[in-house]
């Protein structure tokens, strides 16, 4: 390890004022998230009063259809969204780790890696033109479009960490399985595949966190009727809100949390 | 590994994919900017450069011969770049002093803090933005609590003014600065940090002239990937901004609804990426040069 802390008194890595900007950066980057978490539990209906504690808010988000409604599609969007683009960032980390330098290579990687670097907003409007042309020609109005659209949007963030897993993996092990009379398929199946378990579970709920937290892609490809839980939030948001939107975002910043934390447990421990 | 010439071929359900819904609708957005736009939106087939005309000049409504500088247009670029390099500034300035408390914590408290940098950046950018909100409306925690501490009679307007969508973007994209820089941190040499104690260096000389050399690819790195979103924004400046402060983001979209002129909004997007792919082909000329530097 690295001198994280210099013994002694004369600290070489104290640098008078970073402490305090550091701290007061970390009370910035919290306040807000945690204020607006407590007056979900407000009584009231000011979201900068207190007036006792209550589940009101949290009832009233329950009991809201449209909010039941854009939530259970963002959450099976999200589902499906992340199931496919793992499986073809699978697919797609297995065709590109570990087979040396092929032609087209940087071109792909490109392609893969396209929706990290395009802004949202270019992407948005230019499904909202592909889409506008195709329901055109097939009439087809569905939930397809957003279904393609944020499984585009996942492929990278599930690759990454599932290369990576593979990236780590000793090619010694799969020689071994064959040396021991193992048929490709089944070196796969029974030595490769598990050993890629923690690296795919990581690239499914990365997938999942993004597809939730997609909002202006999902505006502009959305047909009427088809809102998520986040463009019904920035529809919402440009009027005065009560404290049931802070519940609501609560309850999503909870899901959000639970699977960042596993995601960081799963590529600590595990992916080692 | 020889004999895998055919392995690529797994990626090509992932392409298609990509092809589809990601990159192939860009060259649509290309060949759109060259058309005229449709009376109710949409285009109608037919070549012109007048969306991208429009980007910088305008026509006199009586008199077509008559161009001039699209003053609304040029704010809005101009405010752009300026606020997105405010919140690089500003991202920098709170970010470096964080990634070094973090950087030099010992390892096992490291994790927590890398960890509590991290949780923001997984956080929706909505809920993040709404949180803002809460803050600095008028009347928010910050203006309730200074009314009741008798320091203002009326709430200061914060929203829709570009305070508030600065505050909102450095809020929203400070953990990408703090992450690469941390990470430049952490493979410092602090060896080198003690020779300049050594030397009897002041902790300015140290800071100026042994600790930013070494972070600098850090600084670059976080700069842009600051910058990048900041200059796309489009929901941080619609909740906070108004009208009145709109961005590039928020100027392509106008055309897509009521302006309906996708040939205009088209060409936007086409300036927005040329700009994002410049900062792009920066960024990795300073990570691939670090790489050639780490290697030698």
């Amino acid at each position: 390890m690295r001198p994280a802390v210099a013994e002694g008194r004369y600290s070489i890595t104290r640098l008078p004022g970073f402490g305090l900007i550091a701290v007061l950066t970390f009370v910035m980057l919290y306040l807000p998230i945690i204020i607006l978490v407590v007056y979900s539990f407000n009584s009231g209906v000011s979201q900068s009063r207190w007036e006792g504690f209550s589940l009101q808010w949290y009832q009233a988000a329950f009991n809201n259809a449209q909010v039941r409604d854009v939530s259970l599609r963002s959450l099976w969007l999200a589902l499906a969204a992340a199931s496919i683009a793992t499986v073809l960032a699978t697919l797609a980390a297995l065709g590109t780790t570990r087979v040396g330098r092929f032609p087209g290579q940087t071109m792909i990687y490109a392609l893969i890696n396209q929706p990290l670097m395009v802004p949202e907003i270019v992407t948005g409007i230019a499904l909202l033109i592909f889409v506008a042309a195709v329901k055109v020609q097939t009439g087809y109005t569905g939930m397809g479009y957003l279904v393609a659209a944020h499984t585009a949007f996942c492929i990278p963030f599930a690759y990454l960490p599932i290369r990576a897993r593979l990236e780590t993996l000793d090619p010694a092990l799969e020689s071994a399985a064959a040396d021991l009379y193992a048929s490709p398929v089944q070196a796969f199946r029974y030595v490769t595949l598990p050993l890629m378990v923690p690296g795919i579970l990581a690239g499914f709920m990365l997938g999942f966190v993004i597809s939730l937290d997609t909002v202006v892609i999902t505006e502009f490809v959305k047909s009427a009727g088809q809102d998520t839980l986040p463009t019904y939030m920035l529809g919402q948001l440009r009027r005065a809100v009560t404290p049931e939107m802070n519940a609501i975002a609560t309850l999503f910043l909870a899901l959000s949390l639970v699977i960042v934390t596993a995601f960081f447990l799963i590529t600590r421990t595990r992916g080692r | 590994m020889r004999g895998h010439g055919w392995k690529w071929l797994l990626c090509t359900p992932a392409l298609i994919v990509l092809l589809l819904a990601a990159s192939g609708p860009l060259l649509i957005v290309a060949v759109y900017s060259f058309l005229s736009p449709g009376n109710m939106g949409g285009v109608v087939w037919e070549f012109s450069t007048e969306g991208w005309f429009r980007v910088f000049f305008r026509r006199d409504i009586f008199e077509p011969d008559l161009v001039e500088w699209n003053a609304a247009h040029l704010q809005v670029f101009w405010r752009s770049i300026w606020l997105s390099l405010q919140t690089t500034f500003i991202c920098a300035v709170l970010g470096f002093p964080t990634a070094w408390f973090i950087a030099t914590r010992p390892p096992h408290t490291r994790t927590i803090w890398l960890f509590l940098i991290t949780i923001p950046f997984w956080t929706n950018l909505l809920i993040r933005t709404f949180a803002i909100q809460e803050m600095i409306r008028n009347n928010g925690t910050i203006n309730t609590v200074l009314m009741q501490l008798g320091l203002i009679d009326s709430p200061i307007q914060m929203m829709f003014t570009e305070f508030a969508v600065l505050l909102g973007m450095a809020y929203v994209f400070l953990p990408l600065m703090v992450l690469p820089l941390y990470a430049a941190m952490e493979k410092m040499d602090f060896r080198l940090v003690e020779a300049g104690y050594d030397l009897y260096a002041s902790r300015l000389n140290v800071l100026w002239h042994v600790i930013l050399p070494q972070v600098k690819p850090g600084f670059i790195a976080g700069s842009i990937l600051v910058f990048i979103p900041a200059i796309g924004a489009y929901v941080t400046p619609r909740l906070l901004g108004g009208g009145r402060t709109m961005m590039l983001g928020n100027l392509i979209a106008l055309q897509f609804g009521q302006g309906r002129n996708w040939p205009l909004g088209a060409a936007l997007a086409m300036l927005m990426l040329v700009v994002v792919v410049g900062a792009l082909i920066l960024y990795l000329r300073v990570v691939g040069g670090n790489d050639e530097a780490r290697r030698g």
